[in-house]
């Protein structure tokens, strides 16, 4: 039986770690979800089917500029030292994963305007006509644009990988410190993704080929999270009572009922017997896996601050 | 290259937190922080109880995942002793260095970077002990190089039974404790 006092009561540190509120969550939720849309915008471009001026991936790369700002919008009023954000791009930090990330970022804008020059939609190509001269000069090379589709699939997969090595490198939370954790969220990103994807797609077909994705992404997620939760059991005793944090502990619920239930079982059902012709696509799976992605990274992080080494101590 | 570390004696200390108010009139640490405290840590069964005191603060880890995680190279390695510092116009207040410290020393000044004990560096390049080392009544706090083999610190630490803290979370800590 142990008794621990402390005189330290350090704001946002004691009585346990809070320094992080809802803008980092909301910051890994949209990574992975623009990561996905990424990938598969990047997809679509590799196999030709931008040629068709209602295929999603002409809309795609304008939506995730959009949403990719946003979040980083909220990155930035997570910041307390403001004003020199800047000093992130004076210098490159290869062993901090919040340094590449912030490179990462940089780099993937000007990925995504040139797959948005492939095809300028119409209400931009009419404003705007030096958009529509780039875009028939990039259509006439076929093979830059295959390259431009790759290098979305690459680069939206660091985007997704390094919103978990984020976490992942923290090896004082042991909630964090699995090796499972970017592949959860890479896998949690492109089924958000799918979902998204499957909503504002035009074509019937694009929207089936999506769903499908979608499911099976939702299936590789739930393996993901059996074999992160694994990991921790069976890991040292920091680690096994991080893991009772979700378990059973203060997170369980909210993790088993809006992550697990809600935002993967129940949605994954409704979308295998719509893509079986059971019953009719709606929107309201879709938006229980987008829901249930951004209530994952609200848990994982806020649960991971809750858990500590000195745990082990008591 | 001398690289600086303390001994605490805990059958010397009384927990007066001299050490934290020296600390906090030195270095000017704002109303609500601490760079250093009390722990009181009992163990053991009634009645066979064990105390320990321990005056606790940044450990200048040989291995800092506060320095590695950091995007801007705010958080460094000071030349002089290995001591981990912070400096004030390069950090951007992430706070992937409070989440980094498996022991909780650092937090967010008011005026938004991360703050944390500076082994009092204004003073150790004076050559003078850091203020809480200096006050401490009971002369339980020792100060010095780990690396030279005739100081304070290193003799302490050759003839008394000691540990650090949380070893186990791989940080190599520069602050130990005699028992």
């Amino acid at each position: 039986m142990n008794e621990y006092t402390t005189t330290r009561h350090n704001e946002l540190v004691d009585p346990s770690l809070h320094i992080w509120g809802w803008e980092i969550p909301v910051y890994l939720f949209v990574g992975g979800l623009v990561a996905g849309m990424m990938i598969i915008t990047g997809y679509f471009l590799f196999k030709g089917k931008y040629k068709d001026s209602a295929c999603v991936c002409r809309v795609l790369p304008l939506l995730g500029m959009i949403i990719l700002s946003a979040g980083m919008l909220a990155l930035f009023f997570d910041l307390d030292h403001k004003l020199y954000t800047w000093r992130l791009y004076t210098t490159f930090k290869f062993a901090s994963p919040m340094s590449w990330g912030a490179w990462i970022l940089i780099v993937v804008y000007p990925v995504m305007i040139a797959s948005f020059l492939i095809n300028v939609p119409e209400y931009f190509s009419k404003k705007y006509p030096w958009m529509n001269k780039i875009s028939l000069k990039l259509g006439e090379h076929k093979y830059a644009i295959k390259n431009i589709g790759v290098i979305n699939m690459l680069l939206g997969g660091l985007l997704g990988i390094y919103t978990g090595v984020l976490l992942s490198a923290l090896g004082a939370r042991p909630l964090w410190n699995s090796s499972m954790l970017w592949l959860l969220f890479l896998v949690s990103g492109l089924s958000a993704a799918s979902a998204f994807v499957h909503m504002v797609a035009k074509r019937a077909d694009e929207r089936e080929l999506l769903a499908k994705a979608d499911n099976g992404f939702l299936i590789l997620e739930m393996f993901v999270i059996a074999l992160f939760i694994i990991g921790m059991v069976t890991s040292t005793k920091v680690h096994n009572e991080s893991a009772l944090v979700l378990l059973s502990g203060i997170y369980a619920p909210v993790f088993w009922v809006f992550v697990v239930g809600l935002g993967i079982v129940i949605p994954l059902i409704m979308q295998l017997l719509a893509v079986n012709h059971k019953i009719k696509h709606t929107p309201i799976a879709p938006i229980m896996v987008i829901v249930g992605g951004l209530i994952l990274r609200f848990v994982i992080v806020y649960a991971g601050q809750y858990t500590h080494w000195a745990d082990a101590a008591f | 290259m001398a690289r600086f570390g303390m001994v605490i004696d805990t059958k010397k200390c009384v927990g007066c937190m001299d050490c934290v108010v020296a600390c906090k009139t030195e270095n000017d640490v704002p109303d609500r922080f601490n760079r250093d405290w009390i722990v009181q840590d009992v163990r053991g069964k009634n009645p066979d109880l064990q105390m320990e005191i321990r005056s606790e603060r940044c450990n200048h880890c040989d291995k800092p995942p506060c320095v590695y995680c950091c995007p801007t190279g705010a958080s460094h390695l000071h030349d002089l002793g290995g001591v981990v510092l912070v400096t004030h116009d390069m950090c951007i207040g992430c706070k992937a260095c409070l989440a980094a410290c498996p022991y909780d020393a650092r937090f967010i000044h008011p005026d938004g970077y991360a703050d944390k004990c500076t082994f009092c560096i204004h003073r150790i390049e004076k050559g003078l002990d850091p203020a809480c080392v200096s006050v401490c009544p009971a002369h339980c706090m020792n100060f010095g190089d780990l690396d030279d083999p005739n100081s304070r610190v290193s003799k302490l630490l050759n003839s008394r039974k000691n540990h650090s803290i949380m070893p186990e979370a791989g940080t190599s800590p520069r602050i130990f404790y005699l028992v």
